[in-house]
């Protein structure tokens, strides 16, 4: 139902746009329509394909590496007083730096390879992760921690035993948030420096005024943002269930 | 499990300067079942978990011993209103917590004798959310079991339980923790009536001991002078709020 009511607007917002550029007449560089673009999309489909595979593989690293150093700070954090009072100011100050600051430097750094926008990807993650698990982490039910300290528990196993399992939904909303960002970020340094990708493809088209070509990859670049959010989406419920078997 | 012994709690508590509770002194007798009946806000729950060792919030100048004078917060197993089970972790594993935190292996014999004590062999391995809240409170009083401590500290156990599955409660935790020393924290004089070999009522002037009824605990629901406790604990509770 849910899908079926998203596929009406997506249809409605389709025809939508054809009109408008059908009325208008619009140049086919400033607006091309749907049919234009789905056409361009299909005669370049394999420069698009490759394109995606870079911008997909950087994605899928960047997230990979943000949650696992998402989930160890947050395990840090939650665990250390003083981690918590020296460390947490100082993520929240870099978040206030906006990360496309940063990605001129990165490449200076990692190159125009796949190591910058990875590191951008993993640098916009990192944040959200770390947060919400950490959120998580500190709201164990206090109850359950009554019921640990009489029962002589080490930190260690309490931590293991009842405040990660406890804290997994809080890990998973993070994960899920982690998802929409980390194109956003691989897509950011593609733009500063890049030689492959769907960003450095849509510069690139934009740059000719082949603008069908760059809707057709922008179009893929958020086919392929909510297919990673709705695989996040099932992943992370699996990961709760599984955890959820090993007791 | 060690002998049971008595607990002496003599002392004040105090939050941010304000008093919780006066001066008081109260004894837990060894291996008697002592029900601490209150109405909220009195600090009963807080006596207990400062006999727990557990953080309170308050302010406590004073002494708790045990009658032989080893320490007592390692010699307790706690028990809630809230079932505190783990909802993802199967009533087995629920049961032998304590060991598995401690690092220690659990006796599987013990456990299973346990289980099928509360009567809940069949639902070894069901996660606490297929189960009533009645079996949820079960599974917290083999959990308890399960630690095998000579001090027991109950905070209103049975208040989110109907009053057939509480009475039944009642009666399955007098059966199980024969021998123990067990602190009941309760607003219920039906409760207290029914459970305290002494019966302490504490108050904002403090702590006043109620002789208990001559039944043996469980006393029975239909007992005359079981009743007339109630009645009295329940005016004793109405005379000084």
């Amino acid at each position: 139902m849910k899908y079926a009511s998203g596929l009406v607007a997506v249809g409605f917002a389709l025809v939508l746009w054809q009109g408008i550029v059908t009325l208008t007449g619009l140049p086919k560089f400033i607006l091309p329509g749907p049919l234009l673009v789905a056409e361009t999309w299909w005669t370049n489909r394999l420069l698009i394909a490759e394109h995606t595979l870079i911008t997909a593989m950087e994605v899928l690293i960047g997230l990979g590496i943000g949650t696992a150093l998402g989930i160890a700070s947050a395990i840090y954090l939650a665990s250390s007083r003083i981690g918590r009072l020296v460390i947490q100011p100082v993520l929240v100050f870099t978040q206030a730096l906006p990360v496309f600051a940063l990605a001129p430097i990165l490449t200076l750094w990692l190159g125009f390879g796949l190591g910058s926008k990875i590191a951008m990807a993993v640098l916009i993650i990192y944040f959200p992760v770390t947060s919400s698990f950490c959120d998580g982490l500190m709201r164990t039910p206090q109850g359950l921690l009554d019921l640990s300290q009489t029962m002589q528990a080490g930190r260690w196993r309490t931590l293991w035993l009842i405040r990660i399992p406890a804290a997994l939904p809080s890990l998973g909303s993070g994960i899920r948030l982690a998802a929409v960002y980390a194109p956003i970020g691989a897509v950011i340094g593609e733009w500063v420096g890049a030689s492959r990708g769907l960003g450095y493809l849509m510069l690139l088209a934009n740059g000719r005024a082949k603008t069908d070509l760059m809707f057709a990859a922008m179009l893929t670049l958020g086919v392929f943002a909510v297919l990673l959010h709705l695989l996040v989406h099932l992943a992370t419920r699996h990961l709760g269930a599984s955890l959820e078997e090993r007791g | 499990m060690s002998p049971a012994p008595g607990i002496t709690l003599a002392g004040r508590a105090s939050i941010d300067g304000a008093p919780l509770f006066a001066p008081l002194g109260l004894t837990l007798p060894a291996g008697r079942w002592t029900c601490l009946l209150g109405g909220s806000g009195v600090g009963k729950s807080t006596v207990l978990r400062l006999i727990c060792g557990l953080p309170t919030g308050a302010r406590f100048d004073g002494t708790i011993t045990a009658t032989d004078a080893a320490p007592i917060p390692d010699r307790v197993a706690y028990m809630a209103q809230d079932d505190l089970l783990l909802p993802w972790a199967s009533v087995c594993d629920n049961i032998r917590l304590g060991a598995r935190l401690r690092g220690q292996p659990a006796d599987a014999d013990r456990l299973a004798h346990i289980l099928g004590r509360v009567g809940l062999s069949d639902h070894a391995h069901k996660k606490p959310g297929a189960l009533s809240g009645g079996q949820r409170q079960r599974v917290a009083l083999a959990r308890t079991l399960m630690e095998d401590k000579p001090i027991i500290l109950l905070d209103e156990p049975f208040s989110a339980l109907d009053a057939q599955t509480r009475a039944a409660m009642q009666e399955l935790a007098v059966e199980l923790l024969r021998g123990r020393t067990v602190l009941v924290v309760t607003h219920d004089p039906g409760e207290a009536a029914r459970l305290g070999h002494a019966i302490l009522v504490l108050t904002a002037g403090g702590v006043t001991p109620c002789p208990p009824p001559a039944a043996a605990i469980p006393r029975p629901v239909d007992d005359l002078e079981t009743l007339q406790c109630q009645a009295a604990l329940l005016r004793q509770l109405r005379d000084a709020a």
